[in-house]
């Protein structure tokens, strides 16, 4: 049986997932070491945790610096609207600057000890009455003094000092390779309780960066690497890839998939709260798909959202009219946004975090991504499969529908990466295939699968024209059109597999 | 010989600090007999003046006066650096400075 008073408690960050990751926050009046290489936003992540801490819980903190100035920090700063100075002059930020004077020299006669900076310390927290103590970092508190036994035992004693004090703190420390020994130094020995590490590994010509914690003493934490992006205006944001619950309610009310026929074939349209894949080679009629889509929505009064990473807004308003259907008309009466973007602009978690944005502002009834495929290639496949994890469990939760086209890398037939990554998650699966019969090529949809309900299991023929999709009969003396392999068999065979299961 | 300037940040009246003193004080006796003016200055006490100084390790020593401006960290039981810092030839010798820690 646990007892209360034996739990660590947690002070919560408020920087972006770290919360979901480490189940509540930073272990409450402890020391956290936060190790990373080069560049891996360590100094990101301790100002983060102190502005974070003033502005959303009226903490105060105080920033031990000992690489860089505390002038350098405030104006790095700054480019995440992080405005060190004003905290300052309100007196809920104090430095301590402990960074290298490179103009002084330093002569070292005998025994010492970090007395003067620990009193510094001491001072700055009483002073304002500090909660929060961030220390970045101990590789430049190491190359300040030729004692390493020493300057282990000292920070050892700071530690010891902030846990007295009852201030939650997170020291820095370097580490030299990505998967290796913890931090330079030796330090996990001392600031040995919780570790969290920051990696910014290269992966494919990409970098990738993620967050671990490594161990919460006595208490629990999300295990694993999580990703994380660094946002202008904001700083880090962490994207809790298990923190996707399914947990959201599930909708027998259906809607219109904009193309009747289509919606008869699924029984009635899809679901509210699905997520919709269409699967289909270049040219047979994805984008198409989105256009109805969006239409039938706009019909009906939702708002509707299309992201598109292949065509430019131009090209899809042009081709929506070529279907008869009036994208600017929709966009003026604010039933339709259009986000375009090539997939190379940003990275995926860059892209992620947009598109969320994108539809926590503009709350759409449903949403298009035409199309994912096209995300792919600017990422590795693990960036990828968590992308697509991530994007579809957040549509899910806004209980929207939404529809993402993938395009199949072989004209006929086939599946793609996007398919065999998305396809569980996904409730329907509407396939779109050429069919190559007496010496022209035709178009085929059928709908593979939805998700509780019953659904058309035949392959139908549809052709386009200038008022859209049509869907006629199925193919009925084809076999192998899933595969790409379509062959005709005369009517007679037919008749004759049907009999073979006729009830005698 | 101008005057000596010598400022010692120093933790309590803790054994080091005490060394620090008495290490500081002998040197001066024979190498600067009245030239210099010594200030101490705990930082237990006056947390700020360490802010100011930007001192770290304790005992610091720094040498205003004359320049360059040299800071001294330790509790200056080597004679030899000691002098080194101050910018000073020794003219008499030294006994070893008391050196005991542990």
């Amino acid at each position: 049986m646990k007892n209360k008073e034996f739990e660590v408690e947690k002070l919560e960050t408020h920087i972006p997932g770290f919360d979901w990751i480490s189940n509540g926050g930073l272990p409450k009046d402890r020391s956290t070491l936060l190790s990373g290489t080069a560049g891996s936003a360590k100094t990101v992540f301790v100002t983060q945790f102190l502005v974070e801490g003033i502005t959303k819980h009226g903490e105060k903190g105080v920033f031990v610096t000992f690489e860089e100035s505390p002038d350098e920090i405030r104006k790095n700063m700054k480019s995440f609207g992080w405005d060190i100075r004003k905290y300052e002059k309100e007196g809920t930020w104090a430095f301590v600057d402990a960074s290298p004077q490179p103009e002084v020299e330093v002569v070292e006669a005998g025994f010492y000890d970090m007395g003067g900076l620990l009193a510094r310390i001491e001072h700055a927290i009483k002073k304002i009455g500090a909660t929060m103590v961030s220390l970045d970092s101990l590789g430049a508190f190491f190359s300040q003094f030729s004692d390493r036994a020493t300057v282990r035992r000292e920070i050892f004693r700071i530690t010891y000092a902030l846990r007295k004090m009852s201030v939650t703190s997170v020291i820095t420390a370097e580490r030299t390779e990505e998967h290796g020994v913890i931090a330079r130094f030796g330090v996990e020995e001392f600031v040995a309780d919780n570790v969290v590490i920051l990696r910014n590994v290269l992966e494919a010509e990409r970098r990738r960066r993620t967050i671990e914690i490594l161990k919460y003493r006595g208490t629990v934490h999300q295990k694993g690497e999580y990703p994380f992006t660094i946002m202008p205006g904001e700083g880090i944001i962490i994207i809790p890839l298990s923190a996707i619950e399914l947990k959201q309610k599930s909708s027998d009310v259906r809607i219109t998939s904009g193309c009747l026929e289509l919606d008869n074939m699924c029984s009635g349209g899809f679901y509210r709260d699905s997520i919709i894949l269409v699967s289909g080679a270049t040219g047979t009629g994805k984008t198409l798909m989105v256009t109805h889509f969006m239409a039938g929505g706009a019909n009906k009064n939702e708002k509707c959202l299309i992201f598109a990473f292949e065509e430019s807004r131009e090209q899809l308003f042009r081709n929506a009219i070529g279907w008869g259907v009036d994208y600017e008309k929709m966009e003026k009466e604010g039933k339709l946004l259009v986000v375009c973007e090539y997939p190379e602009t940003a990275s995926l978690e860059d892209h992620l975090i947009k598109m969320k944005k994108v539809i926590d502002s503009y709350k759409p009834n449903r949403i298009a991504v035409d199309s994912l495929s096209a995300l792919e290639r600017v990422s590795t496949l693990r960036s990828f499969r968590e992308f697509v994890i991530s994007i579809t469990s957040f549509i899910k939760h806004q209980e929207v529908a939404g529809l993402f086209t993938s395009t199949t890398p072989t004209l006929l037939g086939g599946t793609s990466i996007t398919e065999t990554h998305i396809s569980t998650i996904t409730d329907s699966i509407i396939l779109l295939r050429y069919v190559e019969l007496y010496g022209e090529t035709r178009r085929g949809i059928t709908v593979l699968k939805m998700r509780g309900s019953t659904h058309d299991k035949e392959i139908r023929e549809f052709q386009i024209d200038h008022s859209g999709m049509h869907i006629g009969n199925p193919f009925r003396n084809v076999v192998g059109i899933l595969t790409g392999n379509p062959v005709q068999i005369s009517s007679a065979e037919v008749h004759r597999t049907a009999e073979l299961f006729k009830d005698r | 010989m101008g005057k000596y300037v010598l400022k010692l940040y120093i933790t309590g009246k803790t054994p080091k600090s005490e060394r620090a003193i008495a290490n500081l004080k002998n040197i001066c006796e024979i190498e600067l007999q009245n030239q210099y003016e010594m200030i101490i200055v705990d930082v237990l006490e006056r947390p700020q003046l360490a802010e100011d100084e930007k001192i770290l390790a304790t005992p610091t020593l720094i040498k205003e006066i004359p320049p360059p401006l040299r800071r001294i960290i330790g509790d200056l039981s080597d004679t030899e650096k000691v002098l080194l810092g101050l910018d000073l030839q020794p003219t008499f010798k030294h006994k070893q400075g008391e050196s005991n820690e542990k």
